[in-house]
């Protein structure tokens, strides 16, 4: 099996199972006043110590969350009720439209049922937002409540100047929330460097377990709860904390961050060699997003283990499945909740046409991935394109 | 053989899924999205459909290890059935969705994708034997599906597998249960599948508007009612005529004419058809030489009646029934069987009814 998903989720690593495993076997809320809960509490807050530390932050501004998903909603949903309620003019968010469902579908719940505005910014080819952009787009930003924008793209790849969005956002006045979830372990992620207000994460991108992850969000800021009960993260995020899932995301994310820089060269080398095998042998591919070599701030501009294409002529639900029967695992970017594969939002984002957008491919590369994993597309990509290309662009097209 | 099994979530179809994995062969499952019903959208960008059924067919393709996908196919089946169907009764006429649905997507986009994917064929679980290329009607002659499959060509049924067809539908429910699937108690769909309220006069009202006119006697000529639409209306059709003529005999649907939207309505005895008139039709294999000997059933769970089959006019049938039938409805199928009680009727093939008449047996 060749897997070559891992920005949907990657294998987790030994030493996160031996740690969650360790802290499974042992009793004890974190909550507690006793021995067991004390325990508890220590793995928990040693994890969120460290955690800390692996990304730029303060332990305080560390608030564990289940994952990327809640990381989003509760970060745009509780600053824009926060600052709203301060000064009821600011019911506007900015956000780019090429952000994950996450973070798009929480703007237009609060656009429907909360009142708020919508201003999406304008989007560069690759997927980055500049500065400029969020600055024409914030205007004087009286009426403005916060603004997103995500580190780096989960289908394509580029990732943005999060230090310089922060300072044109703080201009203003306005906080600004990213999505890190695919930054966090591939490229250099520093929050407090940043400058960003908050900053969502989560463990199973990294080698961690799933529904386990963080929002950081700086001691200065306000931020509704979306679960209410027992106070715990600051109040803003109640429920008994997961510990084994903490520790285990913390061991991953340590990991992860202290290792980045050996294991980009190697996925990126990885990667490079898969778009040049792609490319000689379907000379028309299209790479989406940044180039393979690009630089933003002084860093990757794309993330490493990450190569987002377009087979013009075919559709990628059907090379997904074809790569499939020939044992290559992929992704299409998003499918809908009855799995009818969709063409790429971002695509589309960025101004693609449509058919770019329906015959695009995701392979990502993670901890696991070898010299072999290329070799299995390679060996099969020319054919799987060819018979795809005959299948056409799909939607039953009439001879 | 590489197959390509649609799954449409329910019980028929998982059993289709399964027999043929026990057979040997390498199955891929495949779930059609076809609804066009944008109110269940969920957002502008992500358009989802059944769900659920998507949901239970994918939960049978787990549990039987093959790898399952969704297909897309909601613009061709709206193009090519739902839009097809609103102007055939716009048209005065009344079709049939499923047989279209069969012949422009299941048997055409479906197959086709299929076979350029490498897939030699699609299987499905349509009630229906198909045997060294003859197309069947199923042992189970309340759930024989062969009506609906007629319209296809020996081509499409080269490439189709119905492995159902010896079987009886307690059966297929039974196999079901004894593998274990979520659907085997799963009920039967009826209606027409995007109009699941089963509100066809309603669906149509929505799409065309209201269309009043007169309802006719035949015998006296004169209006005696008003409708709303003459798609609310199937010639052969009973109740619901909202027409007040001066005796108690039933009338029937006689006519339906679109351009001045005239229903007319008559007696029983006026209501008997003894001649039908085909388009040109298809064949599931070689054509027949005519005239022929054959029995034909005009309507999804009608009656098969025996006639004599003669060519007709611009390449379409004549067809000349032992026997007046009522309900002859133009758009409907004339799906001709050579009658077999041991091996199943074999499907001939079928034309569109464009007109029938009278024509008083000899």
């Amino acid at each position: 099996m060749t897997y070559l998903d891992h920005a949907a989720t990657t294998p987790v690593l030994p030493e996160v199972v031996a740690a969650m495993t360790e802290q499974l076997g042992r009793v004890g809320n974190a909550s507690s006043l006793h021995a067991s809960g004390r325990a508890a509490r220590r793995v928990a807050e040693q994890s969120r110590e460290r955690l800390a530390e692996a990304l730029g932050a303060r332990p305080s501004e560390v608030l564990f969350t289940a994952g990327g998903t809640e990381g989003d909603n509760l970060a745009v949903k509780g600053l824009f009720w926060a600052r709203r309620e301060v000064d009821s003019r600011r019911r506007r968010i900015v956000a780019s439209p090429a952000e994950h469902h996450a973070v798009l579908d929480s703007v237009e719940w609060l656009a429907k049922h909360e009142g708020a505005d919508i201003t999406w910014l304008a989007v560069e080819p690759t997927g980055r937002v500049a500065p400029e952009a969020l600055r024409t787009a914030l205007g004087t930003a009286e009426d403005v409540a916060l603004a997103s924008v995500m580190w780096a793209n989960n289908e394509v790849g580029t990732v943005s100047d999060l230090a310089a969005l922060a300072e044109v956002a703080h201009a203003v006045g306005v906080p600004l929330h990213t999505d890190a979830v695919q930054a966090v372990g591939q490229v250099p992620v520093d929050f407090g460097a940043s400058g960003v207000d908050a900053l969502s994460m989560t463990g199973h991108k990294l080698g961690g377990p799933m529904a386990a992850g963080v929002l950081l969000l700086r001691r200065d800021t306000e931020c509704m709860p979306l679960l209410h009960g027992g106070g715990q993260e600051r109040d803003v995020r109640s429920g008994t904390l997961d510990v084994a899932a903490i520790v285990g995301l913390q061991v991953a994310t340590c990991t992860a961050v202290g290792s980045r820089e050996e294991r980009a060269a190697r996925l990126a080398a990885l990667r490079d060699r898969l778009v040049a095998g792609v490319m000689a042998q379907v000379p028309d591919v299209q790479l989406n997003g940044a180039p393979l070599d690009d630089v933003v701030a002084g860093g990757p501009g794309r993330l490493p283990g990450n190569a987002h294409l377009s087979f013009p002529g075919a559709e990628g639900d059907a090379l997904l499945m074809l790569l499939d029967a020939r044992g290559v695992e992929c992704s299409t970017g998003s499918a809908c909740s009855a799995g009818v594969a969709r063409p790429s939002h971002v695509l589309l984002a960025v101004g693609a046409d449509p058919d770019r957008a329906r015959s695009s491919l995701r392979f990502s590369f993670g901890h696991t991935s070898v010299e072999e994993d290329v070799d299995a597309v390679l060996d099969v990509i020319g054919p799987v394109v060819e018979r795809a290309r005959r299948a056409g662009l799909g939607r039953g097209d009439k001879e | 053989m590489r197959l390509l099994a649609a799954m449409s979530g329910g019980v028929d179809s998982a059993v289709a899924a399964a027999l043929a994995v026990d057979a040997g062969h390498d199955v891929t499952g495949v779930h059609l999205a076809l609804s066009p019903d944008r109110q269940t959208l969920r957002s502008g960008a992500r358009g989802c459909c059944s769900v659920e059924d998507a949901h239970d067919a994918r939960r049978v393709a787990d549990e039987l290890g093959i790898p399952f996908y969704v297909w897309d196919l909601a613009e061709r089946f709206t193009e090519d059935v739902v839009d097809d169907f609103v102007a055939e009764y716009a048209a005065g006429r009344t079709p049939n969705p499923c047989l279209r649905c069969n012949e422009r997507v299941k048997f055409a986009a479906v197959l086709d994708r299929a076979q350029a994917l490498g897939f030699d064929a699609v299987v499905t679980g349509h009630h229906a034997r198909l045997v060294d290329g003859e197309l069947r009607r199923s042992v189970d002659a309340g759930k024989d599906q062969s009506y609906v499959l007629a319209v296809l060509t020996a081509q499409q049924l080269a490439g189709a597998v119905f492995p159902l067809g010896s079987m009886t539908k307690q059966r297929v429910r039974q196999i079901a249960a004894e593998r274990g699937f979520a659907v085997a108690t799963k009920a039967d769909s009826h209606d027409i599948c995007f109009i699941p309220d089963g509100d066809t006069r309603g669906f149509l009202a929505r799409r065309l508007g209201e269309r009043p006119g007169p309802v006719v006697d035949a015998a006296t000529g004169a209006t005696v009612g008003e409708h709303a639409g003459t798609y609310g209306f199937t010639v052969g059709q009973r109740r619901g005529l909202g027409a007040a003529v001066g005796d108690s005999r039933p009338r029937y649907v006689l006519g339906i004419e679109p351009v001045t939207r005239t229903v007319t309505i008559g007696t029983a005895d006026l209501a008997g058809v003894g001649e039908v008139r085909t388009a040109a039709p298809t064949w599931t294999g070689p054509a027949p030489q005519l005239p022929a000997r054959a029995e034909v059933q005009l309507r999804a769970h009608g009656t098969p009646v025996p006639c004599e089959v003669t060519a007709g006019d611009g390449g379409g049938l004549r067809l000349l029934l032992d026997e007046q039938q009522r309900g002859v409805a133009p758009g409907q199928s004339a799906v001709l069987y050579a009658p077999d009680a041991e091996r199943g009727d074999l499907v001939l093939g079928q034309g569109t009814v464009v007109a029938a008449s009278r024509r008083v047996p000899a």
